[in-house]
């Protein structure tokens, strides 16, 4: 078991947990990412290390409600526990001085993109970085990003914190701009990742995205999680979880994505109900008294 | 002893029908009674010289036990099973004996072979009625620690062998479950998990610890085990899944047998929602490939409701390479053949399968395998429609420990070099057995070479001597 031993709500639907697990915790490096299970009935869900603290063997994860299974985990409170943590998996980010560098972060893909940023910065690099969400509440770690990056720029698709915009325009016109940078990382949904690849390419900026697809084990075992590149299949859990984002075939991780789409809605509709039925009893069993 | 009377025929095994089952996970041979036990032994001629046990790649005492079955003297029987075989609850429902002991049975010349392994089974189910397994007198502890990676059945006999030894063992699980592919690989309806868990828990009782979660190569190295451990045993298996390398194969509804079996089986997606982890309900599944792992495919997705489950199979039904019962039990279930078939091209819509094209071959000439080649007829092109397809046409060893240790030899294609008769690998301290050596395999074949290895280990734990 590997309890919480704090619990931070970055919004209504992100969450922060600090847990337990110093084999994780001992091995972690920027890029990597854990396998999660909450309970015994639960699936096995990869989440990317926001940070680690070798001393406290501790990792700290965030995470977005959006499916039964992260709904869940949100429910945790200290003193809970996941029943496994698995990793550290997957390859580590190649930090190097590249000279100036430039960080794009969705929603919850500023929790795993914080370390490869911070990593970047003790390597000397010149960080610029670009955070933004669909709104406000949702944005978060912006005072942790700021720490670690020479420039900071903020966007939400409302407008109701930074620029009223999405976070490739910023991007193109740093691009346009300052001809200095050397690569771009971009961590979030599909969708945005698919845009900054499209962004960057023709500015011939080797450009790197970490993906976050289903996977079962996480260990090479299943396949589940295979991407195409140019050169064909791989697997996101080893051979990843950070590509060229100018090779993958985003058409086809999108779709894969969103392959159990109808069961991931069952089975919150299931959840849900089965909540509500408690909240009943509960109720009732209270107005009794 | 006088000459012993021919029975020609098998005592029938009882089995739940074809029609029931699909609808269910349980076993499907139901076992012998004491009874059948008793008679199906008695049909052993008890030959002076038996040919079965040059079958048995663990030397199982094959007419000794079936001789204490006969007499009934069951506690007897299983432990002379136990001397040689840690597992025998398991190897008496998966091993192939059709291509061992049983296919040397002196009666196969003309008759039915006694039902060795349904005898081996007996025995060991009916030790465990008998309550909790006794743990052995374990010798004083040696003071060295033995780290075993991986908890399948090369891990787990390597680890009892070894525990049995005074050593201290650990054994290093990447998974949440112990007990490798008799867990995530071979179906319930094959191997009760509650049968894996006993043996699990005898392993455990023997004082070897399990460290789930953990995968060697990435949460640690075999390098950095070596500072701690005196000894490292691989029994990684061969978790890597082939695929065909056709167009179309990474649609939605395309899946490796590894993980359509990890799903249904480790995270039991058979039973969801109730469970978390989604599988594709397919109402028309094709399964590629002929082997177990295919069979376990195809007849899992009867069970997850699949109206037609179809295996494609390139060659004919003499090269199928699975154990004959499981064709048998999956002809009966009426999983559909399409043999002399080979696939060409996955097409889909949104990204999800809906058709599979093949082509139909005619048997050539054997090849360098002896098995006939399968020529395609050309024009012969015709589509399957479907909406699952799992690829099962083998596996081979994960290289993560191979990439992270940099002395480990390892052979083209990616399973770890070991001196045969030692199980020793290239790297001093370091033994391996099972799949991660031979390419898939048996869990028998796995259990002979770590049985190997943990002597080895154990004489070069005293000796110091590599």
């Amino acid at each position: 078991m590997y309890p919480i031993l704090k619990k931070q709500i970055l919004s209504e639907q992100v969450k922060l947990v600090v847990v337990e697990a110093p084999i994780v915790a001992h091995k972690a490096q920027p890029g990597q990412f854990v396998i999660v299970r909450v309970d015994e009935r639960a699936e096995r869900i990869p989440l990317t290390i926001a940070d680690f603290d070798r001393d406290a063997g501790t990792i700290t994860l965030i995470f977005q409600e959006v499916g039964k299974s992260t709904k869940q985990m949100g429910l945790l409170e200290v003193g809970d526990a996941f029943e496994n943590i698995a990793g550290p998996l997957g390859h580590r980010t190649e930090i190097e001085n590249y000279g100036t560098v430039v960080m794009v972060g969705g929603g919850v893909g500023i929790a795993p993109l914080f370390p490869i940023t911070r990593a970047l910065k003790e390597a000397g690099n010149h960080v610029i970085s670009i955070i933004g969400a669909r709104s406000c509440p949702l944005l978060f770690w912006e005072d942790r990003m700021a720490e670690v990056s020479d420039e900071l720029i903020l966007c939400t698709d409302d407008g109701s914190a930074g620029r009223k915009a999405v976070v490739t325009v910023p991007l193109q016109e740093i691009l346009e701009s300052r001809p200095e940078v050397k690569r771009v990382w971009a961590i979030g949904p599909g969708v945005m990742m698919k845009y900054t690849a499209a962004t960057t390419k023709p500015f011939n900026i080797p450009t790197l995205v970490s993906l976050n697809t289903i996977m079962i084990d996480g260990t090479g075992m299943c396949g589940g999680c295979r991407v195409v590149l140019n050169g064909g299949a791989r697997f996101v859990c080893v051979d990843g979880p950070e590509f060229d984002a100018h090779q993958v075939d985003w058409e086809l991780l999108l779709q894969r994505l969103s392959f159990y789409r109808a069961e991931e809605k069952e089975s919150l509709e299931r959840w849900e109900a089965h909540r509500c039925n408690l909240d009943r009893a509960y109720e009732t069993l209270t107005s009794v008294r | 002893m006088p000459p012993r009377r021919i029975v020609p025929k098998r005592i029938p095994m009882a089995e739940q029908a074809p029609e029931v089952r699909i609808h269910n996970y349980d076993e499907v041979p139901l076992g012998f009674t004491a009874e059948q036990a008793i008679a199906e032994a008695a049909r052993c001629l008890q030959d002076a010289r038996p040919s079965c046990m040059a079958g048995c790649p663990v030397n199982i005492n094959i007419p000794g036990f079936l001789h204490l079955v006969e007499i009934g003297d069951f506690r007897g029987a299983i432990n002379l099973i136990k001397e040689t075989n840690a597992l025998p609850a398991i190897t008496g429902r998966v091993c192939p004996q059709e291509s061992q002991c049983e296919g040397l049975c002196v009666l196969c010349k003309k008759y039915e072979p006694v039902s060795i392994g349904q005898l081996e089974r007996f025995a060991a189910d009916w030790e465990a009625e008998q309550g909790e397994l006794p743990v052995p007198d374990l010798p004083p502890a040696t003071g060295k620690k033995v780290a075993v990676v991986g908890s399948g059945p090369a891990g787990l006999t390597a680890a009892a062998d070894l525990a049995r030894l005074g050593h201290a063992v650990t054994i290093f699980e990447a998974l949440h479950e112990a007990g490798g592919v008799l867990i995530y690989g071979i179906p319930e309806f094959r191997l009760p998990k509650a049968i894996v868990k006993r043996e699990v828990e005898y392993v455990c009782s023997l004082g070897v610890q399990i460290q789930k979660d953990f995968l060697v190569g990435s949460s640690a190295t075999v390098d950095e085990l070596l500072e701690e451990y005196d000894a490292v045993f691989l029994g990684t298996g061969a978790g890597l899944p082939w695929f065909l390398g056709i167009p179309g194969e990474n649609l939605g509804g395309v899946y490796s047998a590894n993980e359509y079996l990890t799903r249904a089986n480790l995270m039991k997606a058979y039973r969801f929602p109730e469970y978390d982890t989604p599988i594709a309900r397919g109402r028309r599944v094709i399964t590629i490939g002929a082997g177990n792992t295919a069979m376990d495919s195809a007849r899992t997705a009867l069970r997850i409701g699949a109206e037609d489950s179809i295996v494609v199979y390139r060659r004919s039904r003499a090269e199928m390479p699975a154990r004959a019962e499981e064709i048998h039990h999956a002809e009966q279930e009426g999983v559909q053949f399409h043999l002399l078939t080979t696939p060409l091209a996955f097409y889909g819509e949104n990204g999800r399968l809906t058709e599979l094209e093949c082509l139909q071959n005619e048997l050539g000439e054997p090849d360098s395998s002896g098995r006939r080649r399968p020529i395609p007829i050309p024009g012969s092109n015709f589509r399957i429609p479907c909406d699952v397809a799992i690829v099962a046409v083998g596996q081979s060893p994960s290289p993560i420990i191979a990439k992270t240790t940099a002395d480990l030899a390892t052979a083209k294609s990616g399973v770890v070099v070991v001196d045969k008769e030692t199980m020793k690998t290239s790297k001093k301290g370091v033994f391996a057995a099972g799949d991660v050596i031979t390419g898939g395999a048996t869990v028998i074949l796995a259990m002979g070479q770590a049985k190997i290895a943990a002597k080895a280990i154990h004489a070069y734990l005293q000796s110091g001597n590599w």
